[in-house]
């Protein structure tokens, strides 16, 4: 059971982390990272909290030994914003009231950023259907739905 | 009454948000310390048994084990009700529930941590096992608190106000009802967690995600026999709590020990299925309802029984006792009442306060009731409901002082624009609507322990540079008290709510205020902080008046600045006004503090359900239901929710949405089971917490009764809406499908197993038929209040 | 974090040849891992503690979907569900019934491997070791009782894959591969109506591929689930049939899943409709001869008498689904 050297990209940065073969992305990035926006709720893949990007797909880095994501690039809420400024969906977000306690956003605004690069115009339904394995226990969904919605207009250019 | 605000009734963004988008916000489980330890506790897996012997010494030989500590390490008692301090940090010789925390380990990581828990020997000898309310009620089961066998109840309470035998013999029509409420629990998104650091000067510090900071502080220093002046507790960002998180926790206290038994900081995050046996959510609730109605629908006389499941503890079990019983007439004129309920032990994790603490249940049982009686008497939901609906300003048979009140606006308003009266009975087999109305508590009367202070306090300090920093106990746990607080201090000051410095709920740093649960964080704290916040204001004010040479009076503090109205020339900056207010009178740090009204009446029970004011909220939800798998879809809820003034209408729309949802998930996907005393599923796959395709659209409507008492107004919005939507959702599932589903949650197979009934010629109903023979007694006769009118 | 891992070691070959080699390894517990999505959550609740994981993702041949000159599509075991979702070449129904697996970051991770080799589940074992050790150890954990059926020795854990139900109604095959050789065998020969030895296969034999024929009748796949998502299936129907020009039918298959240890044919319900035209009376009987075979039980969410009842109304729906105007 050996250490191994894990080299990844994590928002644009390049890492080498010493891991054991039972790390989890979710361990390297919070303890070994300090990554800590990205939360967890179940440890199990049952909730979303843990959603980041690994090579632009989202997964649950709950679920992902480490080590099968060697040479991947991941992306985490900390790496959502350019240059500083906000991503739209950040900024949606945060001005409609789509976070309440918080705690489920980082893993949102994950899937969701992965939905609008797929989908720009999405209708609630898809984003429903986006947002489908995000479990949120405060907001009832509805403005986080608007929100998505609006950074997407404002993406359009409207 | 028109007042104008300037940022009150704003839809502003939290003042904390883009901490929060940008994943900045720190949570419990995100912090860490130099030298910091894991700690994990090894959990019972028996329901009940006597401990015959525990065995640390393995696990304390284990390289990287830094501490062991077992119930005999904390042998004092606890428990949130000065009357119910039933709980051990750790079980000591005897647990009482699968999952109980047995013993508590501290290691350098969680992989040694895990692995010492292994190592623990613990000799069990079984008991038998208390788990049906049938069981609780036998003479022959081993008494869980206390020795030898016998009944386990809890606690009973019987009151009657009136004559309801009066009542009945004045009714043209009685009914007579049993429902059952299955327990729910709180489910928030962040598992609990405490992270606990003993220092070498003999102070600890605790940050832990709780909604109350000061009871775990008081809790701390019984338990700890610690000084309290050297604990400090603090509430970092909350990832929900939704009265999950209301308790004092086994795993704050041993965090805790640990930490003051290694002389390192000791984190521990309760896993998932930690947080299923914690719990404190819904009790399960069986209840049965006698109304009797004058032929127009005018109720005469109700009795309501409650049977409360509470699991193996007290926690918050004597007052979610009284709540099964005390709201139920501050919807509707109940001239006659009696209100008889009991609360028994079992063998599993303790039920406490969720949403609605002890109202969601007989609030579903009545709603429907009500609709089945209308059905009866050939009168529609909405008119039922209007003319049995308390009047603002009026006192209730139990006692309640009712202030505002736009119940009927409320119904108005719902069945207007959901078109309720052209759907009911008339949408095609399948679809229906359903009406349902409810309501809530602004903050409790009393405190949890009695004492004359206030339940709130709130201190502002203004910097030479102006800056304001508000510091308050008050703790957001999502719910947006935070900025509430801010909104308020603002709109005082003529300020922006983000320009506030905000410190919460430290109790090191921040006056008492007693925590978020029985919503009363924007009644109390806002109260208080309405007082602070004048009193900075009008020595600002009579400094720039001095300075201008002018009358107090006819100085306003707007938009940043300090002068005479309408006349910007005469006007300093906020920031000068605050120099001359320093300089004329002193350092500017000001507060204020929030008692609510003595209310409570004079009998035994009385305490519980007096609120300094009541939201209350109407429902109708429109379900489309598969007749042939049971499987309801729900097209689209209105909701209309009396909230006195909305402070902050984005924010208050999202607790009504939220609560919504939650209401949807606990009436149509959530349980609490078990099989046995065995948790059937304690996970989130198998608890099921609606996701984003479930949820339908919500249309919210936020009616304004300006509240006399309530902070410009404003009246609690966290709890109330969640309260009508259950039975809406049972009486719209009535409307489409004719079955009555008197059990909650009405899950797909109920709907089908009461469809197959009627096919067969049999009522399509499912739900309990009989209640235990228990009986009550000490029956508490109260005169109705003076000035009760009888309709 | 509370819940962790156990150590393993992880290997990664890049070959399917070095793959075989390591899983016949006789000295040391090895479990093959795909996406994950499985084996992960599993060995967090310590149901499964093997000494070696071998990862088949560096493998390259086992990634990718391909059409052969016959119309038959071969997807390697190690493409997504959530690459199949979005392919235009797999089998409308497949793709579909893949979009309807757990959530969409699932979909990202998991393998098409994974979910045909999907352990059954059952909710005396899906759960931590503290609560296993509460409940009693089952037969499938070691114990000596299933406490589904505590007077049966076999293992009531259930076939909860999708995408199992819906390539034995395709008729699909799977290409297997040890260090003893390779072959292919249909599908439904993979699976054994047993909770603990659900696969026909050897421990060390690696599922290659899924050939699913070209498709020449109608097919459809509907789930039955509490959420919209995340749900595993408390009862999936994938039916595919084919029709003459009279619309008879001519071919049927009939798979239940989510409700015993193995996909189930309905034989009984096939042999009936085959012959005859999709008629209300016809639909209808050969719902109830579908429900037969199925013996649910309460290891699951909502019990087995619904997940009975269920079987005909979903039954029925499906062949509606196929039998579209024909009927
Ligand atoms: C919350 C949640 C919800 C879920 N919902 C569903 C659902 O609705 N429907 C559903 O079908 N599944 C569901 N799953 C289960 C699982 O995610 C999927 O079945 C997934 O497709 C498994 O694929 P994987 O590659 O991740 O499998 P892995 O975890 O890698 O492996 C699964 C099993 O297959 C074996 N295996 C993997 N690849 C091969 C191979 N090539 N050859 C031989 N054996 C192999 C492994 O040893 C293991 O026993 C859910 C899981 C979670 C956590
Ligand atoms: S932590 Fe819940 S899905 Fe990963
Ligand atoms: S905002 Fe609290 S869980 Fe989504």
């Amino acid at each position: 059971m050996a250490d191994h050297i894990l080299a990844i990209d994590v928002n644009g940065d390049r890492h080498r982390v010493l891991v054991t073969d039972q790390r989890t992305l979710l361990e390297v990035l919070r303890e070994d990272l300090g990554l800590t926006g990205t939360k967890h709720g179940c440890d199990v893949g049952e909730c979303g909290a843990c959603t980041v990007l690994v090579d632009d797909k989202p997964v649950l880095s709950c679920l992902v030994i480490a080590r099968q994501v060697d040479g991947s690039s991941v992306q985490t809420v900390e790496g959502l914003a350019h240059d500083g400024k906000p991503d739209l969906l950040q900024e949606a977000f945060a001005e409609l009231g789509a976070a309440q306690c918080g705690y489920c956003t980082p893993g949102m605004l994950i899937s969701a950023r992965s939905l609008l690069d797929d989908n720009p115009d999405p209708t609630t339904e898809e984003v429903q259907a986006g947002l489908a394995g995000n479990l949120c226990r405060c907001t009832g969904y509805i403005k986080i739905f608007d929100a998505v919605r609006l950074a997407a207009a404002r993406d359009r250019g409207l | 009454m028109t007042q104008s605000f300037s940022v009150v009734g704003k839809p502003l963004p939290r003042v904390d948000s883009m901490d929060q988008t940008m994943g900045k916000t720190q949570y419990v489980d995100d912090m860490t310390l130099p030298d910091m330890l894991v700690g994990r506790h090894l959990l019972s897996i028996h329901a009940h048994a006597r401990i015959l012997r525990i065995d640390t010494s393995r696990a304390e030989s284990l390289p990287g084990v830094r501490g062991v500590i077992t119930g005999s390490d904390l042998p004092i008692t606890y428990g949130i009700l000065p009357i119910s301090q039933d709980e051990h940090a750790l079980a000591v010789d005897r647990v009482r529930y699968v999952g109980e925390p047995v013993a508590a380990v501290a290691a350098v990581d969680a992989a040694t941590a895990e692995e010492a828990l292994g190592l623990i020997d613990v000799e069990y000898e079984p008991l038998d096992e208390v788990v049906t309310l049938e069981q609780a009620f036998a003479d022959d089961r081993p008494i869980l608190h206390g020795d030898g066998l016998g009944q386990n109840v809890h606690r009973s309470a019987a009151l009657e106000f009136g004559d309801v035998e009066e009542g009945f013999a004045r009714a043209d029509y009685i009914r007579e009802d049993v429902f059952f409420f299955g327990g729910n629990t709180h489910a928030a998104l962040e598992t609990h967690a405490a992270l606990a650091s003993y220092s070498q000067t003999g102070k600890l510090t605790l940050w832990s995600s709780t909604q109350v900071p000061h009871y775990v502080h008081r809790t701390l220093e019984k338990v700890l026999e610690l000084p309290a002046g050297r604990i400090r507790v603090v509430a970092p960002a909350i990832g929900g709590g939704f009265g999950g998180k209301t308790d004092p926790f086994s795993h704050e206290l041993t965090a805790a020990k640990l930490s003051m038994v290694t002389g390192k900081p000791v984190k521990i995050n309760l896993s998932r299925e930690e947080v299923f046996y914690a719990h404190r959510g819904r009790h399960p609730v069986l209840m049965w309802i006698k109304t009797g109605f004058e032929n127009d629908g005018t109720i005469t006389s109700m009795r309501f029984k409650t049977f409360l499941d509470g699991g193996a503890y007290g926690s918050y079990g004597v007052a979610s006792l009284y709540y099964t019983g005390a709201l139920q007439p501050t919807t509707y004129r109940i001239p006659n009442y009696r209100f008889e309920g009991v609360r028994v032990f079992t063998n599993k994790p303790p039920c406490g306060p969720k949403r609605g603490h002890g109202t969601p249940q007989p609030r579903f049982g009545l709603e429907c009731q009500l609709d089945k009686a209308a059905d009866h008497l050939g009168i529609d939901p909405a008119t039922i409901r209007r003319r049995n609906a308390v009047e603002p300003f009026s006192t209730t048979v139990n006692h309640l002082r009712i202030t505002s009140c736009a119940l009927v606006e409320c119904i108005d308003k719902v069945v207007e624009e959901s078109g309720f009266a052209g759907k009911h009975r008339q949408l095609p087999s399948g679809r229906g609507v359903g009406l349902a109305v409810g309501a809530y508590m602004s903050g409790a009367g009393l405190p949890i322990y009695f004492n004359d202070m206030p339940q709130s306090e709130v201190q502002v300090k203004v910097d030479r540079g102006g800056g304001v920093t508000v510091f308050s106990m008050a703790t957001d746990i999502g719910q947006g008290s935070t900025t509430m607080l801010a909104t308020v201090i603002a709109e005082s000051l003529g300020l922006e709510p983000a320009d506030m410095i905000m410190v919460t709920a430290d109790t090191d740093l921040t006056p008492v205020d007693l925590g978020s649960y029985s919503s009363r964080v924007t009644f109390m704290a806002g109260n208080a902080a309405v007082v602070a916040g004048r009193k900075i204001r009008s020595r600002v004010v009579q400094a720039v008046a001095d300075e201008l040479e002018t009358e107090p009076g006819s100085i306003v503090a707007e938009h940043g600045r300090v002068g005479v109205a309408g006349d910007p020339d005469r006007s300093v900056s906020w920031a000068d006004g605050v120099r001359l207010a320093i300089a004329a009178t002193g350092p500017l740090v000001e507060s204020g503090g929030y008692t609510a009204p003595k209310l409570a009446g004079s009998f035994r029970g009385a305490g519980v359900g007096i609120s300094p004011a009541y939201s209350y909220s109407a429902c109708v939800v429109e379900v489309d239901c598969d007749a042939a798998t049971g499987i309801v879809k729900v097209e689209r809820v209105w909701l209309a929710h009396d909230i006195g003034r909305a402070l902050n209408p984005l924010l208050t729309e999202g607790q009504v949405e939220g609560g919504v949802y939650m209401g949807l998930g606990e009436a149509l996907y959530e349980e609490h089971a078990f099989r046995g005393s065995l948790h059937r599923g304690p996970s989130l796959l198998d608890y099921k917490i609606p996701t984003a395709l479930d949820m339908p659209p919500v249309e919210t409507f936020l009616i304004e009764s300006d509240d006399p008492e309530g902070p410009f107004g404003a009246k609690e919005v966290g709890q109330g809406p969640l309260l009508p939507v259950i039975p809406a959702v049972a009486n719209a599932i009535h409307d489409a499908l004719g079955v009555r589903i008197d059990e909650v949650p009405i899950t797909p197979p109920k709907i089908v197993a009461a469809l197959r009934e009627v096919s067969r010629g049999r009522p399509g109903r499912v739900g309990p038929v009989t209640i235990p023979d228990y009986e009550f007694t000490r029956l508490t006769r109260v005169e109705v209040p003076e000035g009760f009118v009888t309709p | 974090m509370t819940i962790r891992l156990p150590a393993f070691d992880y290997l990664t070959p890049e070959t399917l040849e070095d793959a075989a080699q390591l899983l016949a390894d006789p000295e040391r517990s090895v479990v093959v891992v795909g996406g994950g999505t499985d084996v992960v959550p599993k060995m967090k609740r310590r149901q499964i503690t093997p000494e070696v994981l071998v990862s088949l993702s560096r493998i390259e041949s086992l990634h990718g979907i391909r059409i052969d000159e016959s119309g038959a599509c071969t997807i390697g075991a190690s493409t997504t569900l959530a690459e199949i979702h979005d392919s235009t070449v797999v089998p409308e129904v497949f793709a579909a019934a893949a979009g309807d697996v757990a959530s969409p970051q699932i979909r990202n991770s998991a393998t098409v491997g994974g979910n045909l080799c999907l352990d059954t589940r059952c909710n005396y074992i899906d759960m931590s070791d503290s609560w296993r050790q509460a409940s009693g150890y089952c037969l499938k954990d070691g114990g000596d009782t299933c406490w589904v059926a505590p007077r049966s020795n076999k293992c009531w854990a259930i076939s909860s894959s999708d995408l199992a139900t819906v390539a034995v109604a395709l008729g699909g095959s799977v290409r297997l591969t040890s260090v003893r050789g390779e072959r292919l065998i249909p599908i439904e020969a993979l699976y054994n109506n047993d909770g603990m030895s659900y696969l026909t296969c050897a421990a060390d034999e690696i599922l290659v591929e899924l050939v699913l024929p070209r498709g020449n009748g109608r097919a459809t796949y509907r789930k039955l689930r509490r959420r919209g998502s995340i749900d595993f299936p408390l009862l999936g129907v994938a039916i595919s049939a084919r029709f003459d020009d009279a619309g008879m039918c001519v071919f049927a298959r009939i798979v239940l899943g989510g409700i015993a240890s193995a996909p189930l044919r309905a034989i009984e319900a096939e042999e009936f409709i085959v012959g005859r035209q999709l008629t209300d009376e016809v639909l209808e009987e050969a719902a109830r001869l579908a429900t037969q075979p199925a013996r649910p039980q309460d290891n699951t969410d909502t019990g087995s008498r619904y997940r009975k009842w269920m079987v005909s109304v979903f039954v029925e729906r499906a062949l509606g689904d196929v039998a579209g105007d024909r009927a």
